[in-house]
């Protein structure tokens, strides 16, 4: 019990942190590396508290793939001397008041709603039918994962084929003076029109015009 | 205070979340920092839907949890690559700049 909330307490203040340094990080790149590390901890809380499966998940989808794609982009369009100052100038400063009355007005909207799983716990009361304990946590997700929700499993494929195609075609560019590969093109060649033979005299030599 | 329960994790998700929030409205210099808040948002609810799922001892929150996380993945595919078709477009991705759509 001790040890959990030791475990708790450290990575939560790791990743609220690190949360709060994605957003005030002066440089783009430091940004990005607060983010990993914030999926880092909340992934370790994630094992912690038994959703191992989730967890890993989590770490080669953000910390493997989404991650690597914001340093690459960030990176790629040279924005990381751009300083990221909050208080550039007048017309910046209408924007603070408003950003942290909603936000703290949603924080403590949500801060009822716990109060009220706290006081009155009873109101949460939903059958739970999977507490089949003997199971690890990969093998009983992947029962009901491909069984109830099959659907929408392969939904969800779909979306990330047309995020992948999305993302491909809007990022696509043709450039002009480019030599490609034409491949009807070398298929579909003679031998005709590629070979010539011809008669060589002695003493005179072939002229090559192409 | 010793005691970890639900509420320590919902907590933990509402803090996240908040601070998601105010980096939307805080960040005026770059749209790429407003996308890395918004995956602080999802990750925020991704706490939430765990923390309830573990101590309910129903699975669907965390199979939601791996939609979610497909989503996001996508939203940030998406909204990289038009991150970089603008930047190639208009040559700033600067917060105050963007403003083509203004009419």
């Amino acid at each position: 019990m001790i040890a959990h909330a030791i475990f708790f307490y450290t990575f939560s203040l790791i990743a609220v942190v690190s949360a709060i340094m994605v957003t005030a990080s002066k440089n783009t790149v430091h940004s990005v590396f607060f983010l990993i590390l914030d999926f880092i901890s909340i992934s370790c809380l994630f094992i912690m508290i038994g959703a191992e499966f989730l967890g890993m998940i989590m770490l080669i989808v953000y910390v493997g793939a989404v991650a690597v794609l914001f340093l690459f982009v960030v990176m790629m369009l040279n924005v990381a001397q751009q300083k990221n100052q909050w208080f550039a100038g007048q017309s910046t400063s209408k924007h603070i008041p408003v950003g942290l009355i909603i936000s703290t007005l949603i924080f403590f909207e949500i801060i009822i709603v716990i109060g009220g799983w706290k006081y009155k716990p009873e109101i949460f009361d939903i059958n739970n039918s999977f507490a089949n304990t003997s199971l690890s946590n990969t093998h009983s997700l992947g029962q009901i994962l491909y069984t109830d929700y099959i659907h929408v499993f392969q939904i969800s494929g779909i979306i990330l084929l047309v995020a992948m195609v999305g993302a491909i075609v809007l990022t696509f560019r043709q450039r002009s003076g480019l030599k490609r590969q034409s491949y009807i093109k070398q298929i579909s060649r003679e031998r005709a029109e590629g070979v010539e033979v011809l008669e060589v005299q002695s003493n005179k030599g072939v002229k090559i015009d192409d | 205070m010793i005691d970890i329960g639900l509420g320590h994790y919902l907590t933990l998700g509402a803090v996240i979340f908040s601070i998601g929030v105010i980096g939307i409205f805080l960040n005026r210099k770059n749209i790429i920092v407003i996308l890395m808040s918004i995956e602080l948002i999802l990750l925020a609810v991704n706490i939430n839907l765990v923390a309830f799922s573990i101590y309910l001892g129903d699975l669907a929150g965390q199979v939601f949890t791996l939609f979610i996380l497909t989503v996001a993945a996508a939203e940030a595919a998406i909204g990289l690559a038009i991150i970089v078709v603008y930047f190639r477009n208009s040559g700033t991705i600067r917060v105050e700049e963007i403003d083509k759509l203004k009419g």
